[in-house]
């Protein structure tokens, strides 16, 4: 650009935007603010972390491992087979005793463990558009390998997640009276109301050679098939809980609850492990010590260095805006006159 | 062409001028033509049109996507947006590829918009208007772009040429023209051009009805100073050479018209074929990212290695069991019988889903934060220009932060740190000096003496900025000098050119004087010996000057003042109005003889005049180095006291010339005139030697009459802005074309040099060896020097630079410059600017800015790391070289010291951030693999991802990138030593570089293992239900924007709900808590504060209220120990002035004790 062209420049407009003057609040990090500071959040953070505490310890929990103990005697020793055999009964008894008073609801979830529900095979065989709507339905191109039946039919619900549906139920009586397990409402709303269409059956479900999970109802709509919306909202972690149903009622102390388990789903291929989980809620949630633990660690901690700032401020004060520790004085030969 | 001046165009300069006019006319030897092309057809010739945009429609597309791609990152985020179309990806496909089109586009966008701006500029250059030739002898005004070559143009008075020209002939008789080429080669000496004999009848519209010629010429070529072809005209052939032709973008000057044919048009002008495109510059911090981002290159394969082999051990071992993946009707991607094929597979999936690592948005976003900031620099009115109209503009945005790292300056001279604007101010005659008025140096050094008596005794006070201190404006000080010197409250400028203030001269007061015939002589040599023009000026009724240079502008402007009025200009005379007393004014005629004109080389102009007595008079102004070698022995009478006064204007700042004269006998005039003219006629290549030589014997035996000393006016402010820029640690380099002794008077004027420092010159004795040996010698002597206060100057000239840049030599030179305190290079032609720049810019590591307003500086501007513009002046090819632009030399300290600083601390910041913020969510996919079976699997949702980067996290790093201010524009100024911290790049070092990143680290590692601890298996919401993958991501992150700002938190909400998944309500534990666990912020109670960071904490308590006094002694303290600058002066001075007590105290102790 070679050009004697005189720019056609504006005057710059004089606001305090355009000067870079805006009103800015400087705050500095001055021992008395920062001591203050950590002091002050150590004193919120420990009566928080107490009551979470408090809460978390409220919460009765309990949880059973059953995937061992529902294998008979004589087939520990081949656990996959007996899972593998259709024609044994895989009803197993076991005997919950409920340890505090457990006020409704009470949640039950089951718990598996070393099941990658996260593996990206698994997460990626779904699709969304076949479970929102009928019109999706020949959508099932991400569901590899679990797409169509051998003879090219669409399965709704396709793929790998579904197919692998969790099948073992759990029936609860007390003193030989029947528990009713609530199974209304264990799925988010957005799922059912949004993901999972009221006008889409399950079709050619599990009718491969191969047989995942569960099975499904074909005259229920998916949107009202809670069990699986539960599972295909897929777990984060390899241990994971999914509600199965809520107790309406409260349990009394020491009552004893026979928990009758079909013991179909398979995790011993892979050493996995099944639990029963009897939980109540409170404000914090589930049974969660971590989180009541880490606010009065990091409140405790918070105390403990306005303490060390305490202690350093009164021992070795450094007062602030002290021009000594401007670079120029502190080196001897910087500025000699 | 009726106006005022058309008299004078009768004028026959060429019967005057002795250099560089008169030439015969050679008539080519028509059978033994030089091989030259003849002309072709007109559309073979491009035209006028001329083009400096990077791009047009069709290319821009393929032009500009090259260019983006040209960035390692964009190419691997191509590579992954290609991939993302395979099964390999992780993530969507979309979901790749739309952060990438919206980087990119941006970028691209940007490109077009910069290109569109250079489209206009080029169409207003294009759509100018000139009066071109359009067939029977009828002239119209055309756009530009419309001439062609052969195109008979007719250029008026301060019009640039449009195109490359033959000069066919012009408003004075003899086809001359002057042609100032300050746009080319920075000159603004005018130069003088000439028509053939041949062409000088076409001197009128219609002449050139029925005129057709033959040009033939060479091929378009950027040499400026050659030009071989031949005019074909009436059968016959004449030589062409550089002066007749007019370059494009040069100005006619002091001429009323010219007419003219295009030769050269559009981008075979001359100028253009010159135009290099300015090379792309990046900043140091850019460099240093693209460093930074290799790191994390090698960290993403690194991980991605990891986790492949974690990939195939656990597709080999784990995943046969897994039923309920299939795993026996599986594809390449999870074969568990082909784990190390599989493993391969995944080693791109996870270059892909690692590459969060690397941040995407990071190129983008710099080129956002750096547009705002250029905004904001050229919005910021405290570098706006009221008298010219222009402020400050960042031409490129991408070495904003550069502006805050810089090293050294190197400054041009002329149009930069002086006005090139001259003042007459003092002169010496018969050995009595006149002038009482002081320069600018004079008054700035005694009002800081006046502030230093006053101040106490101590040196406490020395700092005070001597110019906002009013207290000692009008009070009369004693110098230690003794001169007393006056100091006006405003400097009277009633005249332009002219400050001079002695009662004893002015209104006709000079013939009481003791020498009044000696002053009357220099008067007249003021009033005659010059080229100049005069032009009435209607509405004062007294003339103004067009002169070839400010200086004899500034001449004539005194003399006119003194009573002796330059009035008119014929063929043969020169018309002066002498006023003597207060008499009436007569008019005397004094016919020239003979001009002897000034260049460079001789240093000297005369003119031999026959005053009304029919004396011949030879008067000679000159260099006084040059004058005083050719006086006679009687001549002397005064050279001592001169010699003197020359020596206190030189200290004071000012240009000197001495002026002489000779009284000539007819007899030996006509003798040396008849050898003259026979010499003035020879042809061939001794004529110049021949002319010079007849020169010498004139200009010999000379009679000294006394000195002018003009000022050379410094720019407002450049001392004070040099001083600041010293305080603040930077060098400065002045690299000028002008004589040696100019540039030294300018180093005194701003202070690069004072009176005791030790000055050393190197200059040529034509031996290599020599220069080497001055250069160790030099060496040495610094090295030897005890006194810590010891400064010196190096002063060397184009010549021997010449030799000094040789490579042998070149490192020896710099580590001497280096060493010195000033350094001054004069004479040096703008290639040597250029070599200087890269000199320094090579051998000493550290960033360098060139600052200058020529064409001249073109080449330093284009090398230094930053080249700095001034758009004061006309000439506008130093601004269009330019990164920045500024209207004044004192924005600089503006420009530097607070832009510069804040935009390489936003900048450095930002970056870091940027770089730790990608880390600590990068990582977390990582460790989230671990969980995976490290299947791929990314923790959080696509568009998730997208948006981090892209929007959710950049907006507050971008703020901060725009409005982060550690200190404000005040203390920037007043604690010109924390710029310091930008050269010494405490914000972009290493160290603190790696120390963002472990803490991105580790912040990674605390948001990932506690967001897992606390939604590991609790149940989740009121419904009891439990936390999925997505819930796990919600809470990630949130505490960044929740630390910086807010309203991005709420940005990041509302993309929540529009997501609709869940309640925020848990996020809150979350992020205390991780606040919490980041907060032992690294500066709290650290035991060694910044600079800055003190000074933030003086400013909060508000002690620099309550404690004035040590306010004013910390911002004394602040400067970097300098020694040059106003304020080194003034400690110098009292460095002196104390030794001096000391003696005196010690030897009256002495005398006491005795």
């Amino acid at each position: 650009m070679w050009f004697p062209v005189s720019l056609n420049l504006k005057k710059p407009v004089n606001s305090k935007f355009t000067q870079q003057e805006l009103p800015a609040c400087k705050p500095i990090l001055s021992p008395g603010w920062v001591i203050t500071t950590f002091a002050f959040i150590g004193l919120i953070f420990i009566p928080v972390g107490l009551a979470s505490l408090f809460a978390s310890q409220r919460v009765v929990e309990i949880v059973d491992r059953y995937d061992v103990a529902c294998v008979p005697e004589h087939l520990q020793d081949d656990k996959l087979a007996y899972i593998q055999n259709s024609t044994v009964d895989k009803t197993c008894t076991r005997k919950l005793k409920v340890p505090r008073l457990m006020r409704s609801p009470i949640f039950i979830y089951y718990e598996l463990e070393n099941f990658y529900q996260n593996h990206r095979r698994y997460v990626k065989s779904r699709s969304d558009k076949q479970l929102r709507s009928r019109e999706g339905e020949s959508d099932t191109e991400s569901c590899s390998p679990e797409a169509k039946t051998s003879n090219g039919s669409v399965i709704v619900p396709c793929g790998l997640i579904a197919w692998s549906m969790f099948n073992d139920t759990y029936g609860f009586s007390i003193n030989s009276k029947v528990l009713d397990v609530n199974k209304k409402d264990i799925a988010w709303n957005s799922d059912k109301y949004h993901k999972f269409g009221s006008d889409v059956y399950p079709k050619n479900f599990q009718s491969g050679p191969f047989i995942g999970g569960g099975k499904l109802n074909s005259s229920i709509p998916l949107s009202e098939q809670e069990d699986l919306i539960v599972w295909m909202r897929t777990a984060a972690l390899p241990t994971f809980r999914k509600l199965y149903g809520k107790i309406e009622v409260d349990l009394e102390p020491n009552e004893e609850i026979m928990v009758t388990i079909h013991n179909n789903y398979n995790t011993y291929s892979f050493g996995g492990k099944k639990r029963l989980v009897l939980s109540t809620t409170s404000w914090i949630g589930g049974k969660n010590d971590f989180l009541g633990m880490a606010y009065l660690t990091f409140g405790g901690l918070s105390l403990l260095i306005a303490a060390t700032f305490i202690l350093i401020h009164l021992i070795r004060p450094r007062s602030l805006g002290d021009p000594s520790y401007l670079s120029w004085n502190k080196n001897p030969a910087g500025y000699s006159n | 062409m009726a106006r005022p001046g058309r008299r004078r165009d009768k004028l026959r300069w060429s019967k005057l001028y002795t250099f560089s006019c008169v030439r015969p006319a050679v008539l080519l030897d028509t059978e033994n033509p030089p091989s030259l092309q003849g002309p072709g057809s007109p559309a073979s010739y491009p035209s006028n049109y001329i083009s400096t945009t990077k791009y047009n429609i069709i290319t821009f597309l393929p032009k500009a996507l090259f260019e983006q791609f040209r960035r390692v990152a964009n190419i691997y985020f191509l590579l992954a947006a290609i991939l993302s179309l395979t099964p390999v990806a992780p993530f969507s496909a979309v979901s790749m590829i739309a952060p990438l089109c919206f980087v990119v586009g941006l970028s691209m966008a940007k490109e077009a918009l910069e290109d569109w701006r250079r489209f206009v500029q080029d169409m207003k250059v294009n759509s100018r208007k000139v009066s071109i030739h359009k067939g029977g002898g009828k002239f119209a005004y055309k756009p530009w772009q419309t001439i062609r070559v052969g195109d008979i143009v007719k250029v008026e008075k301060d019009q640039f040429f449009p195109a490359d020209l033959l000069l066919m002939s012009s408003s004075y008789d003899d086809g001359i023209c002057y042609v100032e080429t300050m746009n080319l080669d920075g000159e603004t000496n005018l130069k003088v051009k000439r028509c053939l004999e041949a062409t000088l009848p076409l001197d009128d519209n219609t002449a050139f009805q029925d005129f057709s010629a033959i040009i033939r010429c060479e091929d378009p070529n950027p040499n400026l100073y050659s030009f071989v072809g031949n005019f074909e005209y009436d059968q016959q052939v004449f030589a062409l050479d550089p002066s007749q032709i007019l370059l494009r973008d040069s100005k006619l000057r002091n001429t009323s018209y010219v007419f003219g044919v295009a030769i050269f048009t559009g981008h075979d002008s001359k100028v253009m074929q010159n135009a290099t495109s300015s090379p792309s510059k990046r900043s140091r911090i850019e460099k240093k990212m693209d460093q930074i981002i290799y790191i994390l290159f090698t960290l993403l394969v690194l991980i991605s290695l990891i986790s492949s082999i974690g990939f195939a051990v656990k597709t080999k071992y784990g995943m046969p069991e897994w039923w309920y993946l299939q795993p026996l009707r599986t594809t390449n991607l999870f074969d568990p019988s082909q784990p190390a094929l599989s493993g391969i597979f995944h080693l791109v999936t996870a270059l892909i889903l690692y590459g969060y690592l690397l941040p995407i948005s990071l190129y983008v976003s710099i080129e956002l934060v750096k547009v705002l900031q250029a905004m904001f620099i050229n919005q910021d009115i405290q570098m706006y220009d009221e008298e010219t109209g222009k402020p400050a503009q960042a031409r490129t945005s991408n070495l904003n932060e550069e502006l805050g790292q810089v090293d050294t300056i190197l400054s041009d001279k002329t149009g930069t740190l002086t006005c090139n604007q001259m003042d007459f101010l003092k002169c010496s005659i018969a050995g009595v000096s006149y002038g009482i008025g002081s320069s600018e140096v004079e008054i700035a050094a005694a009002k800081q003496m006046a502030s230093e008596i006053s101040g106490a005794h101590e040196r406490v006070s020395s700092s005070q900025n001597p110019w906002e201190n009013n207290a000692f404006r009008t009070s009369e000080i004693e110098l230690e000098s003794g001169i007393t010197c006056k100091i006006d409250k405003v400097r009277k400028s009633a005249v332009k050119g002219f400050i001079f203030e002695d009662n004893r001269l002015m209104e006709g007061n000079w013939s009481k004087e003791a020498s009044a015939d000696v002053i009357l002589l220099f008067f007249r040599i003021l009033a005659l010996c010059h080229t100049a023009i005069p032009e009435a000026n209607e509405e004062t009724g007294s003339f103004n000057y067009e002169s070839e240079s400010p200086d004899e502008g500034a001449f004539l402007v005194a003399a006119r003042e003194f009573g002796f009025e330059f009035c008119k200009r014929t063929q043969s005379s020169v018309f002066v109005r002498e006023r003597h007393s207060s008499s009436h004014p007569i008019e005397r005629e004094f016919k020239v003889l003979n001009i002897l004109e000034f260049n460079s080389k001789r240093k000297r102009m005369s003119v031999i005049v026959r005053d009304e007595s029919d004396q011949i008079l030879l008067l000679c102004k000159g260099a006084d180095s040059i004058i005083f070698d050719k006086l006679s022995k009687n001549g002397r009478i005064y050279e001592e006291e001169t010699c003197k006064h020359l020596c206190e204007y030189g200290e004071a700042g000012l240009r000197t010339l001495a002026l002489a004269y000779r009284k000539l006998e007819e007899s030996e005039y006509s003798a040396w005139n008849t050898e003259f003219l026979k010499v003035k006629t020879t042809i061939g290549p001794e004529r110049d030697a021949l002319l010079e030589n007849m020169a010498d014997l004139m200009e010999r035996d000379l009679i000294l009459v006394g000195a002018t000393a003009v000022e050379d006016k410094l720019q407002k402010g450049v001392a004070q802005c040099i001083d600041k820029l010293a305080q603040a640690g930077l060098k400065i380099w002045v690299l000028t074309g002008d004589k040696m002794e100019t540039a030294i008077n300018i180093g005194f004027a701003c202070s690069l040099l004072r009176q005791g420092m030790k000055q050393i010159c190197i200059s040529t004795t034509t031996a290599d060896q020599n220069i080497s040996l001055q250069i160790t010698n030099a060496s040495q002597m610094i090295k030897l020097e005890k006194d810590p206060h010891a400064a010196f100057a190096l002063i060397i000239d184009g010549k021997t630079l010449s030799y000094a840049l040789e490579e042998d030599m070149r490192y020896a030179f710099l580590n001497l410059a280096v060493d010195c305190a000033s350094v001054i290079c004069c004479r040096v032609s703008p290639k040597q600017k250029a070599m200087v720049t890269r000199l320094v810019k090579e051998g000493t590591g550290k960033t360098t800015l060139a600052i200058g307003d020529g064409a001249n500086d073109v080449g330093m501007i284009q090398e230094a790391d930053i080249g700095v513009g001034i758009s004061g002046v006309e000439g506008m090819q130093a601004v269009m070289a330019s990164d920045f632009s500024i209207a004044q030399f004192r924005f600089l300290e503006r420009l530097l010291v607070v832009h510069g600083h804040w935009c390489y601390k936003r900048i450095a910041q930002m970056i870091c951030y940027f770089f730790y913020k990608n880390i600590a969510f990068g990582l977390t996919l990582f460790y989230f693999e671990a969980y995976t079976g490290f299947s791929g699997q990314s923790v959080y949702d696509d568009w998730y991802m997208l948006l981090f980067n892209v929007i959710l996290t950049s907006l507050p790093v971008i703020s901060l990138g725009v409005f982060e201010q550690d200190v404000s524009s005040e203390v920037c100024l007043q604690f010109p030593a924390l710029y310091q911290q930008g050269p010494k790049n405490l914000f972009f070092d290493w160290y603190r570089i790696l120390g963002w990143m472990a803490n991105g680290i580790y912040s990674s590692l605390a948001i990932f293992f506690l967001s897992i601890n606390i939604f590991y298996n609790q149940a989740f919401r009121a419904g009891g239900q439990t936390a999925d993958m997505i819930a796990l991501t919600m809470s990630h992150f949130t505490w960044i924007q929740h630390l910086f700002v807010w309203g991005s938190v709420a940005t990041w909400y509302l993309f929540l709900l529009g997501y609709g998944i869940t309640s925020p309500l848990y996020s809150r534990n979350a992020y205390k808590i991780l606040i919490e666990a980041l907060a032992p912020a690294p500066s709290t109670g650290s035991v060694n504060p910044l600079d800055h960071h003190v000074i933030q904490e003086i400013k909060y308590y508000g002690k620099d209220v309550e404690d004035r006094h040590m306010w004013t002694r910390e911002r004394s303290k602040a400067r970097q120990e300098t020694k040059i600058g106003f304020s080194a002066r003034v400690d110098a001075k009292i460095r002196q002035l104390k030794g001096k007590l000391q003696k005196k105290y010690s030897s009256m102790g002495v005398l006491q004790s005795a």
